[in-house]
């Protein structure tokens, strides 16, 4: 028999692990992957595939030689960033701006702050972000959906719904004239319009967002907040001036709003921990995107919200405590 | 931008002269001279509160910065028209060798690294309810890299260039295994590396160089270096000359000399007397 | 159904052992009897090399103002009085006996029939409960008079009866119930009359709906108690959980059950108490649970205290060749033994052995802030920010953040996905804020 075991209790662990976290994740994000690829095709395909093929050798690489530590990618915290990355470029976006892309989320983002959840910001998205500044034509060049879905090189292209508005906004044009040229709800709800790989179809994303919520893998709190405060904002905006403001029903399919609140908002790492601190973080992102949308210079909001957020989250998780047992009342 | 950029030189100017410390300028050429290490092991918080006592006091009788050693010590005394107090080199001394060979484990510990919950938790996977824990406490407190855990015995090893004794590893060892002793001539040194309390019988049984308390060394030592004490030998390193002749004595092997040649075992003499 | 709002968890139950009846063990030909077996001030040996004792005879007595007296469970010569290798692997000092038969102190009454008016005033019944040495039998052993001695300027409303038994594996509270219902209802009527109070709750927890039945019924034949059923979470058997559950009312933070108008107390303590003040049975003898998946016999056994465990193991079949750890208490909050020769002391509630493959530690991972631990603390903590400042020394911002509230439940460390050794960190962190705070009282 061998030697006993001593150590301090508890002797039990549950069956959560990073990893079961991590696939949990991955699967939910299965279907927008699928659709995905059902409306633009191969390079759908290769642009994921080139960017989780990146962010996993990047991070191994980085690990064993730059942070001296044990090279495992095994929790599938590579694969979950390099398939967000995907999911927030257009599919045409050519594969060395991916691959330069996933390299600076991995590298800048994640090994330089210290690795899996020492990290201050969100990876994929200070990817997407290096990537539109640096390539601002690639970046805002999107594929019509369900053209040229057999070849690599996609030539028919075309404006997100949010990119239209803005133009034709900027333009002059009256709303009820540009609402007639955007896509129907229905386009917008299943992906059939321009927009990044995997931010098009909003029933996609809600699928797994609804699994994960399911599987215990996120909480509402950041979800609901995030879009409650994005349907009030806008709202109240459409109805103080319906000629000016865009209906919140746009606002909730349009972009990435849908895969911002179920995907990108609710990482863990970059997240507040309690659950006051996640419904003010949720707001907030709801405040920001909203007023980048109609007043900022960039048509879509989302990622930079939820960067500008996530600086804040340290802050958040300061200020908002759970609330202790038996917490003696000041005063 | 330029009113604005006079303004603020004239608030900084007035706030600056109103908020003057008058410091003695010593205190400041002090600091230049010490290695600016901020380790504590002076006694001081720092650098700067050291170079303060040194000038405030007008002494330097029991101040002394281990990691500058003599040669800054010196400079010191000549800046400050002092005498600098001759210092004997210390280091510090693990006086514990329950390594897995000498104390194998009784039990495997898993859990966080960390001595003091070790010890909180249990004797230790070597079953001697004083020895070495081997979690690396003294590892985590040390700022000079001066110590680290030997992988095969599981036992620390101090470096005998890095360490300053500057005692973090001595506070922070839950046991109280490490002590500051001399460093001794040519750097060697002996002392007793086992600080096990209990009756031989029962030391001996968790680790095979354990000190058991019987006396021998206390009555070869000719300098009258080593006394007993609850089932303990020790050895004050004032009082030892590193003769070695405990550690022929020593039936358990529980005495250590520290870079010492190696002496040749002389040839057994024939057990019939030669006539 | 009742249950505490904040945290919490819910392992396997594993409660192999619940149908299996009281077993008595023999007596051993040693026993080696801990002076220190509750929390407080050791009790000091009043026996010698030499001296013949018989069983419930005291043998050390209790020193101080929080402190408890110590019985002898045999009768037979003192061996010696020595320091004796315990569960934690170091020497405590301990009374051994050798046995010779099974003569009791003539005090004692040793008829088994139900005796239920108690003649005895509050005051001389707490004086009786100090004499006996009973102490908490949930396994924290904290002397019972002391928190029947109501400080001046509070006082009880309720007496709350643990019968929770929230840990896996843990049965012997269940059968402790199922088999002496009747005693332990008279043992909460003369700690309600010790305590000036007319109102007992006892919470059991869903799993035992038998004893739930059993005590219901029971409950009806005595005045002023009523039995209640609680979800199954742990921590619920926690007290302050368990006072939340019932009468929903917050111990603050650093206070005691008392101020808020409640002593609780374990169902194996009432009755012990029943015993001590009807039997004049002194504390000697505990249930103590045998469980393991491996165990060939899992059983609850009636044990002489300072029986080794090993002497218990045997009897449940011997230890298994997978053996890969000895627990002593349950699996959430017991303790690792390094030596299973270690004595039975009045807290051990139960034996775990756990196979090999369930003994190791899961591998240690970054925190991935998924902040599941601070869901999980049924103190409303924040466990990943207790743990990091213990580990980086920072005692006085680790006080600050109420690391002194922990009550070392686990259900954090049991949680985390990524493996960390949260509890074992708060626990350093506690030792040195506790050490903080007496050198600043002094």
């Amino acid at each position: 028999m061998n030697l006993i075991t001593v150590s301090g209790s508890p002797h039990l662990h549950g069956d959560l692990s990073v990893k079961k976290i991590m696939w949990g994740v991955v699967f939910a994000m299965l279907p927008a992957m699928l659709v995905s690829i059902w409306y633009f095709g191969i390079s759908a395909l290769t642009t994921t595939a080139v960017a989780v093929a990146t962010c996993v050798a990047a991070e191994y690489l980085m690990k064993k030689y730059l942070l001296n530590e044990d090279p495992s990618v095994s929790d599938g915290s590579a694969i979950i960033t390099g398939m967000l990355l995907s999911f927030n470029v257009p599919s045409s976006l050519p594969w060395w701006q991916t691959v330069l892309g996933s390299i600076f989320a991995i590298g800048v983002a994640k090994i330089a702050f210290g690795g899996l959840g020492k990290n201050l910001f969100n990876p994929a998205l200070v990817g997407r972000i290096f990537l539109l500044i640096s390539f601002p034509v690639n970046m805002t060049t999107w594929p019509v959906p369900l053209s040229n879905r057999w070849v690599l090189v996609d030539a028919l292209t075309g404006p997100t719904p949010l990119g239209r508005l803005k133009e034709g906004l900027a333009n002059g044009e009256t709303l009820t004239a540009l609402k007639a040229q955007l896509p129907a709800y229905q386009d917008m709800f299943m992906g059939q319009h321009g927009g990044s790989l995997g931010e098009v179809s909003a029933v996609a994303i809600i699928l797994g967002g609804l699994y994960m919520l399911y599987r215990g893998i996120i909480t509402w709190h950041i979800p609901a907040a995030y879009l409650l405060t994005v349907a009030a904002f806008t709202g109240i905006l459409y109805m103080i001036d319906p000629t000016h403001f865009i209906d919140p029903i746009f606002h909730l399919l349009a972009g990435g709003l849908m895969l911002g609140a179920f995907f990108m908002a609710t990482d863990m790492v970059t997240s507040p921990m309690s659950h006051k601190g996640m419904l003010v973080f949720g707001v907030g992102c709801g405040l920001l995107t909203v007023s980048i949308r109609n007043w900022g210079v960039y048509p879509e909001g989302v990622s930079f919200a939820i960067l500008i957020m996530n600086a804040f989250v340290p802050l958040i998780n300061k200020g908002f405590k759970p609330k202790r047992f038996g917490e003696v009342a000041h005063g | 931008m330029f009113a604005i950029g006079i303004t603020a030189a004239i608030i900084l100017y007035i706030v600056a002269q109103k908020f003057k410390v008058i410091e003695n300028p010593l205190i400041d050429e002090v600091v230049e001279l010490l290695p600016g290490a901020h380790c504590g092991g002076c006694g001081y918080p720092g650098c700067r509160a050291l170079a303060e006592t040194m000038v405030k006091r007008g002494s330097l009788e029991n101040l002394n910065c281990p990691v500058g050693g003599k040669e800054v010590m010196g400079q010191i005394a000549a800046l400050l028209g002092l005498v600098a107090e001759e210092k004997e080199p210390m280091i510090a001394v693990l006086r514990c060798n329950g390594s897995k060979l000498n104390a194998p484990d009784k039990v495997l510990y898993e859990g966080a690294t960390s001595c003091s919950f070790l010890h909180q938790l249990n004797v230790g996977e070597s079953g001697c309810p004083y020895g070495c824990l081997g979690q690396g406490d003294c590892v985590f407190s040390c700022k000079f890299d001066a110590i680290a855990i030997d992988s095969k015995t599981g036992l620390p090893v101090i470096d005998n260039e890095n360490c300053i004794a500057c005692g973090a590893c001595v506070k922070a060892c839950p046991r109280q295994i490490i002590e500051i002793r001399f460093k001794g001539k040519k750097d060697r040194r002996i002392y007793v590396s086992c600080v096990n309390k209990e009756k031989g019988g029962i030391a001996r049984k968790n680790c095979s160089v354990a000190c058991i308390g019987c006396g021998k060394c206390v009555k070869i030592c000719p300098y009258e270096a080593i006394t007993m004490e609850n089932n303990l030998a020790y050895i004050n390193f004032e009082k030892c000359k590193l003769c070695r002749k405990c550690v022929k004595e020593c039936p358990t092997n529980a005495i250590t000399e520290l870079n010492f040649p190696v002496i040749k075992e002389k040839a057994q003499p024939n057990t019939e007397v030669e006539a | 159904m009742k249950t505490f709002k904040l945290g919490g968890i819910h392992p396997e139950e594993n409660k192999i052992s619940a149908q299996q009846p009281i077993e008595v063990v023999p007596i051993p030909k040693t026993v080696f009897i801990p002076v220190s077996q509750h929390l407080g001030t050791p009790a000091k040996p009043i026996v010698e090399k030499g001296d013949v004792v018989k069983t419930g005879q005291l043998i050390a007595k209790g020193e101080g103002f929080i402190s408890a007296n110590v019985h002898s469970s045999v009768s037979g010569t003192v061996l010696k009085v020595d320091e004796i290798v315990d569960y934690s692997g170091y020497r405590r000092l301990s009374i051994v006996i050798e046995t010779e038969g099974d003569e009791w102190m003539d005090t004692i009454d040793r008829s088994t029939e139900l005796k239920k008016e108690c003649t005895l005033d509050s005051k001389a019944i707490i004086g009786r409960i100090n004499e006996m040495g009973i102490v908490g039998m949930g396994g924290a052993t904290f002397p019972s008079y002391v928190k029947l001695n109501v400080p001046h300027g509070k006082k009880a409303e309720y007496l709350l009866i643990n019968g929770v038994e929230c840990e896996p594996y843990l049965t012997s509270d269940h059968r402790l119930m199922l088999e002496k219902g009747r005693e332990i209802m008279v043992g909460i009527t003369i700690l309600m009359k010790a305590l000036h109070v007319n109102k007992a709750m006892i919470g059991i927890e869903n799993n035992k709906k038998d004893a739930f039945q059993l005590m219901t019924d029971l409950a009806k034949e005595f005045q002023g108690i009523t039995v209640h059923t609680l979800k199954v979470k742990y921590p619920q058997g926690a007290e302050k959980q368990l006072i939340k559950a019932l009468i929903n009312r917050e111990v603050p933070s650093g206070k005691l059950p008392i101020e808020v108008g409640c002593v609780v107390h374990n169902v194996g303590t009432a009755f012990a108490v029943y015993e001590a003040i009807q039997k004049n049975k002194p504390l000697f003898e505990r249930i103590v649970t045998v469980t393991g998946k491996s165990i060939k016999k899992p059983s609850n056994l009636l044990t002489r205290v300072g029986t080794s465990i090993s002497d218990l193991i045997a009897m449940t079949g011997g230890l298994p060749d997978d053996s890969g750890k000895i627990i002593s208490g349950g699996p959430m909050m017991g303790r690792a033994l390094s030596n299973a020769d270690a004595p039975i002391t009045k807290g051990t509630s139960g034996i775990l052995v756990m196979p090999e493959k369930e003994s190791k530690r899961v591998a240690t991972m970054n925190c991935i802030r998924c902040g599941r631990c601070v869901t999980v603390c049924a103190m409303g903590l924040e466990p990943f920010l207790l743990a990091k400042l213990a580990e980086n020394q920072s005692w006085e911002e680790a006080e600050a953040e109420h690391i002194m509230d922990c009550m070392e439940c686990g259900s954090c460390q049991y949680t985390c996905p990524s493996g960390r050794p949260l509890l074992d960190h708060v626990r350093v962190g506690k030792n040195e804020v506790a050490k903080i705070i007496r050198t600043r009282k002094n």
